[in-house]
């Protein structure tokens, strides 16, 4: 019996051990994976970087016949698509999280939480053919209204192609309202309900008990989800390539077509065929990877900032 | 001490593994089976597999892996040598053979034609020239009324609207094959744009792939965009004549494409690495390319032979199942000429 279990006890210091181990494995992988990317995305773009210099990032010829590459076109579609799609679905994620927290029945919420899950898992080529046959000719109909009613601004100018930077950012905005609705209602879900109840019980109405309690308290959470859904909205390729009209050029207006960093990639990366070329697609891919990480590096920033993070250590 | 018990796990998860691979290889063996490894060009994808299912069912120890990765990646596996074959529709410049060392060449396997496809409402025909394109890809001709179009099409009512441009956006051997003709038929083009697989337009937006062109095309009225003839055809839209060197405006078709390859025979070089836009004669039609297979002038043995085998079935019974995709096929005397080239492959 006590021989059973010693061996018993042993067996379970060598299991202990081996995950120990696995675990250890497992996580230095991801740090690894992380790393080796970084490295790769390095020495594949050092004859860019050697070529054209930090002036890579803000030159905005490119060029592949003479062989003259920058980036900043795509900075500035990647970077403008992203707010548009977070301007529009900020505050309509946050809205309707809000709605459904807060005012709709259980059961309703629930049931109307399901059906947006299921639009987070619409591949994005999907969504991408909905926007070239629906959101294209939709963008194509309004836009002379627009052009009409707000052509004084430098937004709604020029040749409505129906493809370009206001469709980008309607698609995106569509693919990361899941992620800001879903997310927010969740955390508004666990306020404590005794800090709601107090707040009604001074006298407070709903929408004051939103605004002074729910929100500062869900603030963090919040937060957290915009910018999950911004990281979706940098990186988004397939979607984008098919709406946006791929062309590198910097214009105010949100009817012409724009280009991002993931676009680019995925569309000349296959037939890149000199040197030069795949290296400054390396290199525009190696800047995107350092938007993410910044991005990322500033969401941390914030919500470790904001009263609710530091109270609750 | 404590690192010793990963490191038995280790070993002997290789052990475990080592059998299976032993055994996969005797299989091999035993089958005698070939294995070819080819990748590249998205455009001669369908009649490449239609090609490969054939073939293997006609000899079912010859087993083809096809990656349609793109002309670009393609080249550059070939260059590393991790490829058997490799599919382009472009060739290798000089540079890039001088860095490989050994022979590779360039056999030419179907046509291609690319075609301006355009969406105008109850104009079923439109005649284009190089200069006339070129300009309307510059930017200069950027309204359909344009004198310059009207020039051309003398009693067709074209609407004074402007032309929703539409090219490429991802790197391609139809934009190589379109811009290659412009370069060659307007100066202002060749200096300001050049040719190439992807290149820096001056106008119009950048769909993605020729499906991406299509349905923008289909989409849009008053557009026009080049595409891949296959794809005009399959998706019915309409497409304009343009005019080739001897001054006729001639309809892509797969006949058309077949004849401007065959006014080139008589200057064709022996590895077919060659431009055959702008061809002469009076039924060629001028935006056309070859698609070629790239393969090494030295294989292993039996993969030579297969290759071999392959090529010489794929230039005869082949080119009926490329015609029956819309594909144009080879003309009888360049096949001649590549039967030839055939047994140079060792």
């Amino acid at each position: 019996m006590s021989k059973g279990g010693a061996v018993a006890g042993l067996t379970e210091r060598a299991g202990d051990r081996l995950f120990r181990y696995g675990v250890l494995c497992a996580g230095l992988a991801v740090v690894g994976l992380a790393a080796a990317l970084a490295l790769e995305l390095a020495s594949g773009s050092r004859l860019a970087w050697s070529e054209f210099g930090p002036a890579f990032l803000w030159s905005s010829s490119w060029n592949p016949v003479s062989e003259r590459f920058g980036a900043l076109p795509f900075l500035y579609g990647t970077l403008v698509s992203s707010a548009l799609a977070l301007a529009i679905a900020g505050p309509l994620g946050v809205g309707s999280a809000i709605f459904l927290a807060e005012l709709a029945p259980r059961r309703i919420s629930d049931a109307c939480c399901f059906f947006i899950e299921i639009l987070a898992a619409v591949p994005s080529v999907v969504l991408g053919l909905m926007g070239i046959f629906i959101l294209v000719p939709g963008v194509r109909a309004v836009s002379p209204f627009l052009i009409e009613h707000l052509g004084f601004l430098p937004f709604f100018r020029g040749t409505p192609y129906g493809v370009g930077m206001l469709t980008a950012g309607l698609i995106l905005s569509i693919m990361i309202l899941p992620y800001i609705t879903s997310i927010s209602r969740e955390v508004l879900l666990s306020v404590p309900r005794p800090l709601k109840e107090a707040a009604l019980a001074l006298g407070a109405t709903r929408w004051e008990t939103v605004r002074l309690v729910s929100l500062p308290y869900a603030r963090s959470g919040i937060l957290g989800a915009v910018f999950l859904a911004l990281g979706r909205a940098l990186g988004e390729t397939m979607a984008v390539t098919m709406v946006i009209g791929n062309s590198p050029r910097i214009s105010a207006s949100l009817f012409d077509p724009a280009y991002t960093m993931a676009a680019v990639l995925a569309n000349e990366l296959a037939e890149a065929t000199s040197d030069l070329h795949l290296h400054a697609l390396m290199a525009i891919a190696g800047t995107l990877f350092m938007l993410t990480l910044g991005m990322n590096a500033l969401a941390r920033w914030m919500i470790l900032g904001t009263p609710t993070a530091r109270r609750r250590p | 001490m404590t690192h010793r018990k990963p490191l038995c796990a280790v070993a002997l998860l290789i052990l475990g593994l080592a059998p299976l691979r032993a055994q996969d290889l005797v299989h091999h063996d035993a089958n005698r089976e070939i294995v070819l490894n080819g990748g590249g060009a998205t455009f001669s994808y369908p009649v490449l597999s239609k090609w490969f299912a054939e073939y293997q069912q006609r000899s079912p120890s010859v087993k083809i892996n096809y990656q349609p990765i793109g002309s670009g990646g393609a080249i550059r596996q070939i260059l590393e040598h991790t490829l058997d074959f490799a599919a382009s529709e472009s060739w290798l410049s000089d540079e890039q053979l001088g860095k490989l060392g050994e022979p590779l060449l360039h056999i030419p396997a179907v046509l291609g034609a690319v075609v301006p496809a355009f969406n105008l409402p109850g104009i079923p025909e439109l005649k284009f020239t190089g200069p006339l394109l070129a300009d309307i890809y510059l930017g200069r001709v950027a309204r359909w009324n344009d004198p310059a179009i009207g020039k051309l099409n003398p009693g067709v009512r074209l609407p004074d609207a402007p032309i929703a441009l539409v090219h490429r956006a991802d790197g391609s051997g139809t934009t190589f094959c379109l811009t290659d003709y412009l370069s060659k038929t307007s100066k202002d083009w060749e200096t300001k744009v050049g040719r190439g697989v992807a290149l820096s337009w001056p106008s119009g937006i950048g769909a993605k792939g020729n499906q991406g062109v299509t349905a923008y095309v289909q989409q849009t009225q008053y557009s026009l965009g080049y595409l891949e003839l296959t794809y005009a055809l399959q998706s019915g839209l309409t497409y304009g004549s343009v005019q080739n060197r001897a001054g006729r405006f001639v309809k892509a078709s797969a006949q058309s494409a077949s004849d401007a390859a065959a006014a080139t025979t008589k200057t064709m070089p022996r590895d077919y690495r060659i431009s055959i836009t702008d061809a002469p004669g009076v039924k060629s039609y001028p935006i056309v390319s070859f698609s070629w297979l790239l393969l090494y002038g030295k294989n292993p043995p039996d993969k030579s032979l297969a290759l071999r085998d392959f090529l010489h079935w794929m230039i005869a019974d082949g080119q009926k199942s490329a015609r029956a995709l819309n594909y144009a096929p080879l003309p009888l005397n360049i096949v001649a000429m590549v039967r030839v080239s055939i047994e140079e492959i060792r």
